[in-house]
């Protein structure tokens, strides 16, 4: 079983390849240049290294979204016609759920924060229960945008102790250090952002518990609409922004 | 080289997901356009955002459709082209990745093509005997460029736009006499019922570069005459507008190319582009190409608009030539012809 893990939600290009026993591989770059020029240079180079042969991968996992709207098609395009040519399906991971991942060993609630522009952030809770790590976090508080502010009340309603991670933490430490009411924890730098091999750890437990999408079907988790159909709806409900 | 070269090739520069395969750059064996224009016409225009979902959403399903309708397989194709540019960045980076990866992942050669090029292509597979050199006016909604083909995928920009694309005039026209988006076909239909010869506008021309186009003054005038009417409390007849517009177009068009044919001693001229399926354009240029002896080109219309049949062929071209392109390749929102 081999499976391919990529991620290009954020700024980070990150690329895996996982196989029952674990890791085998995986090249992550933070660096100037577009997902669109370095993604799939970096997914060649790791199975040349790695001695596979692509007709030999059997899934590949993808970081669904949120994220960058672009950054998530590259990805997506990438998947979906990897997918299509190889004929393997494909596995949607949640961008946020691979990003709680990054702390799985906390005993915490984990909150990955991705900064979304206008004091709002791309959320959720997660709860890592189980010891052996192989099962679903309990999902605390469903995936969403919201503002920081928000988030952090609803924090502060819980009432528990809580580790942030995700590049929403550069953006708005201060805030969070000047309104949170709860013990807190901010994961280090270099654990913070987007890896493939938490994107492709969760793809691995949805591929074993045949939880799949066809390539075909697969399209990006935005969590938001366009700013154009925003603008229609808020139009047509007599709001403005 | 085989007898037979298979190009599948991979169109989403704007708001048409579109796949095709086509033989040895002319005959096409499949040619799958999913078209969003219903969408965007509520926001009266292309929305990027909107258009690259859509992309993402079908592409798939419109590239397993083109190598079904072609009754081939993955086996069967030589290389995989796809539109790098220009176009809405957003659009263009669906399929540009999608190419990339299925390129990489059936270890087939990739091509990237200049939409432009691709839109000049669509005459080769609408006249198998068409050979270059000859000259093309290529017109389109991002798009106004006469041009001079010397050789497949060689080409000099002998006139350009200043300001709007052609189709650019016809939308905003249009949506000035209350016809909506799309424009050009509304524009065109309405110029029917009215008298081309109502009102003069002015044909713009560029000093020093006669080849060259504006129409935003075209657009102004336009503008002007429907403000001043109502001031003056007349009557605003919109098909003469629209008549008199599409004939300015038409003049500026055909004005430019036989010139240029003249100085560069061609015996064809072709036609190219979304716009190119404007009556007016399009039986402007071919009077003037009978009456001055320049053999006329146009593709039907279904080639006109954008498609990706005439992105497999231009590929072709490329791919013959020995044009190879990495699993970098990037989409170049503004690349040049």
């Amino acid at each position: 079983m081999r499976l391919l893990a990529i991620d290009s939600s954020g700024m980070t290009a990150s690329v895996a390849v996982l196989n029952e026993q674990g890791l085998m591989g995986e090249y992550t770059v933070n660096y100037k240049k577009t997902h669109s020029q370095t993604l799939l240079p970096m997914i060649d180079e790791l199975l040349r290294f790695l001695e596979i042969n692509k007709k030999d991968l059997d899934c590949i996992a993808v970081s669904e979204g949120p994220g960058s709207f672009t950054g998530l098609r590259i990805g997506a395009a990438t998947a979906k016609g990897l997918a299509l040519a190889l004929d393997i399906p494909v596995a949607a991971v949640s961008t946020l759920e691979a990003l709680a991942y990054n702390g799985i060993s906390s005993e915490n609630i984990v909150c990955p924060i991705m900064d979304a522009r206008r004091n709002n952030v791309f959320t959720g809770l997660y709860k890592w229960n189980d010891y052996n790590k192989s099962e679903e976090p309990e999902i605390v508080m469903e995936q969403t945008a919201m503002e920081i502010n928000e988030l952090i009340e609803k924090i502060n309603s819980i009432g528990e102790k809580v580790l942030f991670v995700g590049d929403g933490i550069g953006v708005y430490r201060e805030v969070i250090a000047k309104q949170i009411k709860v013990p807190y924890n901010c994961i280090n730098d270099v654990m913070r952002n987007q890896r493939a091999s938490s994107v492709g750890a969760i793809g691995m437990r949805n591929y074993n518990n045949g939880i799949l999408t066809h390539g075909d079907d697969f399209e990006p988790v935005y969590l938001r609409l366009s700013q154009a159909e925003r603008e229609l709806l808020n139009k047509k409900t007599g709001k403005s922004e | 080289m085989k007898d037979e070269v298979l190009i599948l090739g991979i169109e989403s520069s704007c708001d048409e997901t579109a796949a095709a395969v086509v033989k040895n750059g002319r005959e096409v064996l499949s040619n799958v356009i999913y078209s969003q224009i219903d969408l965007h016409k509520l926001y009266g225009g292309v929305v990027p955002e909107i258009a690259s979902r859509k992309h993402i959403e079908k592409i798939n399903q419109v590239i397993k459709k083109a190598l079904e309708d072609a009754n081939v397989t993955w086996d069967d194709i030589d290389a995989i082209a796809v539109t790098y540019g220009p176009g809405l960045v957003g659009a263009l980076l669906v399929g540009v990745a999608e190419a990339k990866a299925i390129s990489f992942a059936l270890d087939k050669p990739l091509v990237g093509v200049n939409h432009i090029s691709g839109h000049i292509s669509a005459n080769y597979i609408q006249d198998k005997n068409l050979e270059p050199p000859f000259l093309c006016m290529v017109v389109s909604g991002g798009h106004t460029h006469l041009v001079m083909v010397n050789d497949y995928g060689e080409y000099d920009i002998l006139g350009r736009t200043r300001d709007d694309a052609c189709g650019e005039a016809f939308d905003k026209v249009a949506r000035a006499i209350g016809l909506g988006y799309p424009g050009g076909p509304k524009v065109d239909k309405l110029s029917k019922e009215g008298n081309k010869e109502a009102i003069h506008f002015p044909r713009a021309v560029i000093t020093d570069y006669p080849l060259d186009f504006s129409f935003s003054g075209l657009k102004s005038a336009v503008l002007n005459h429907i403000n001043s009417s109502k001031m003056k409390g007349e009557e605003v007849n919109v098909a003469d507008i629209a008549a008199s517009f599409q004939d300015c177009v038409v003049d500026m068009i055909v004005s430019r190319t036989m010139l240029a044919a003249e100085e560069k001693k061609v015996k064809d001229i072709a036609l190219a582009g979304g716009v190119a399926a404007n009556s007016g354009i399009r039986n402007g240029l071919k009077n003037a190409c009978a009456e001055h002896g320049y053999n006329f080109y146009c593709p039907d219309f279904i080639y006109c608009t954008d498609n990706a049949a005439m992105i497999a062929s231009a590929g072709y071209y490329e791919y013959i030539k020995g044009t190879r392109h990495g699993y970098d390749l990037n989409a170049v929102p503004n690349l040049k012809l």
